[in-house]
């Protein structure tokens, strides 16, 4: 699946929730369930600097060459919601990743508890994701050209 | 007895619902909502009365004058400063601060000298001081806080030296609600001639506050804590100081003379006042101030700690919660955590459950961290809040507790 086609299932996913609780539930439910990050990212160095909670991205290219991303936070709503990252964004290849358009976030109903201001760092984690899949890209375009 | 059903009236921004709820604003220690009478009265500046001051010879910008300076008496008296040229209209308890830190700064500090906070502080009274020791080498240090949420005063005497130019301490701290005794802390500093600035932003709406019976050397606050309008803030300094003290700002209205050699400032406070103030918010936090007085400031006072004791004695009921700050002088202001949930995501059901509180370290750091937390939820009132308001509250955090515990 595409970028996009993950969007897109996510967005059907909560549309069977009517209410924010179920979806806030929803959300907690995927904190506990996103596998545990490698203790040894979890340091400033791959910490974002969100306002009220923190979170760690860390990502590398596997051996097909696709991102694969990692991610942790100190507060259950923000995992879940850095879970739904990394499902939209982990696998694909950086060129993808860089280009790609986040609209789920609007099309989940959740635009206006999680818009990308500094309370939740939702902006800081997709421009850190972005800015993995710019390094990541940009060296493998000079590895091409060598 | 304050009439709450009548108070509330007066505010109509709290009759609204947040998601279907009713809003239940507890967050007054950010900034507190604005009474009709306040909000009118901008409205009648700008339809009617706008004009600079101390400018025009034409009747718009006198009338505008007189109410100005006479805002300028209403904080005076509210306070009760000695005189009226002690008081200069800022933007707010950070640009006040700031002053003081660059104006006694530049007059009076050294490399080698040293200036003193207090753990509990509010990084508006850290990092100007930072910013001033690290401009003329001097040293910062820092007045320690039991775990209660005290000051340790007894270590105050100790900590000043011969080399301390001033001692600047909040008279309430916005994170653990503690009301110092700032008049003793004045006595003890003075006792070694050493200057006191009070950090009155979360003192002066809680207390109230008498600049010369305290004998502090300054006193800041910001007009929209106080039921005033944003971007107006006063900066109390006793005549000499202010008199020493260098202008921090240069521009209009603060000279008496100008040429390309040489200007000559004016006498206080314009002196401290360049280029065109805000005058419209100072003439708004002037109302403010005096319909807290029509209200009843010591009504005020009273209920706000009442709702406080409210709120602690209930929030103490749910298991696992934690109060940070259990100082036995208190006001306004409960912080706390549950469980090992994250303040982040107890704020975000608060809200969708329409309770406004502040989550995270407040602005203060070094306080919060030397609990070994990250944060905190932080639910402060105002005289308008009701015991219902804390009881919704009280019921939210149940909730809270059975999405996340």
């Amino acid at each position: 699946m595409d970028i996009e086609e993950i969007q897109k299932e996510i967005v059907e996913e909560f549309s069977i929730y009517d209410d924010w609780m179920d979806k806030y539930n929803y959300l907690i439910e995927l904190g506990k369930e996103m596998p545990a990050m490698d203790p040894k990212y979890r340091t400033d160095q791959y910490l974002i600097d969100g306002c009220t909670s923190r979170v760690w991205i860390h990502a590398e290219l596997d051996d097909e060459g696709k991102m694969i991303i990692t991610a942790d936070s100190d507060a259950i709503i923000t995992k879940g919601i850095v879970a739904l990252l990394i499902r939209v964004f982990s696998g694909h290849s950086p060129e993808e990743i860089k280009d790609a358009e986040l609209t789920f976030i609007d099309e989940v109903g959740l635009k206006e508890n999680l818009s990308p201001t500094r309370a939740n760092g939702l902006l800081s984690m997709v421009h850190q994701i972005r800015m993995y899949a710019l390094a990541f890209y940009t060296k493998q375009q000079s590895g091409k050209k060598e | 007895m304050l009439d709450v059903e009548k108070i509330r009236k007066d505010f109509p921004i709290l009759g609204q619902q947040v998601y279907g709820k009713p809003l239940v604003y507890l967050d007054n220690g950010a900034t507190t909502q604005k009474p009709t009478i306040v909000l009118e009265t901008i409205e009648r500046l700008y339809n009617k009365e706008n004009s600079n001051v101390h400018r025009g010879v034409h009747h718009l910008s006198n009338v505008t004058t007189e109410n100005y300076e006479a805002a300028r008496k209403t904080v005076q008296d509210f306070i009760h400063a000695e005189h009226a040229h002690e008081i200069i209209f800022t933007h707010g308890t950070t640009s006040s601060i700031n002053a003081v830190a660059f104006s006694f700064g530049e007059r009076y500090v050294q490399a080698g000298d040293e200036i003193i906070v207090s753990g509990m502080e509010h990084h508006a009274n850290i990092v100007p001081w930072q910013m001033l020791c690290e401009r003329k080498g001097a040293i910062l240090k820092v007045l320690p806080v039991t775990e209660k949420g005290d000051l340790q005063l007894e270590k105050l005497d100790d900590l000043i030296s011969e080399k301390t130019k001033l001692l600047a301490v909040t008279q309430v701290s916005n994170v653990l609600g503690t009301i110092n005794p700032v008049k003793k802390i004045v006595k003890i500093a003075h006792a070694h001639n050493v200057p006191v600035l009070i950090d009155g932003a979360q003192g002066i709406q809680h207390e109230k506050t008498d600049v010369q019976e305290t004998d502090c050397d300054f006193y800041v606050f910001s007009g929209h804590k106080i039921y005033g309008p944003t971007g107006i803030g006063v900066l109390y300094g006793k005549e000499k100081w202010l008199n020493e003290m260098p202008p921090y700002q240069g521009g209009g209205d603060m000279i008496k003379k100008v040429t390309f050699e040489k200007t000559i400032y004016e006498d206080l406070p314009l002196k401290f006042e360049a280029g065109t103030m805000n005058y419209i918010g100072a003439i708004g936090l002037g109302k403010a101030i005096e319909y807290l007085q029509k209200t009843g400031f010591d009504d005020i006072i009273a209920r706000e700690q009442e709702l406080e004791e409210y709120a602690t004695s209930r929030l103490m009921q749910i298991p696992g919660l934690r109060i940070f700050g259990t100082s036995d002088h208190k006001t306004g202001i409960v912080s706390f955590l549950i469980g090992d949930i994250h303040p982040y995501d107890t704020g975000m059901i608060l809200d969708k459950l329409g309770v406004a509180v502040r989550t995270g370290h407040h602005c203060a750091e070094p306080l919060v961290e030397s609990y070994g937390i990250t944060g905190t939820v932080r639910a402060s009132f105002a005289f308008y809040n009701t015991k219902e308001e804390v009881d919704i509250l009280y019921n939210a955090l149940l909730k809270v507790i059975e999405m996340l515990g």
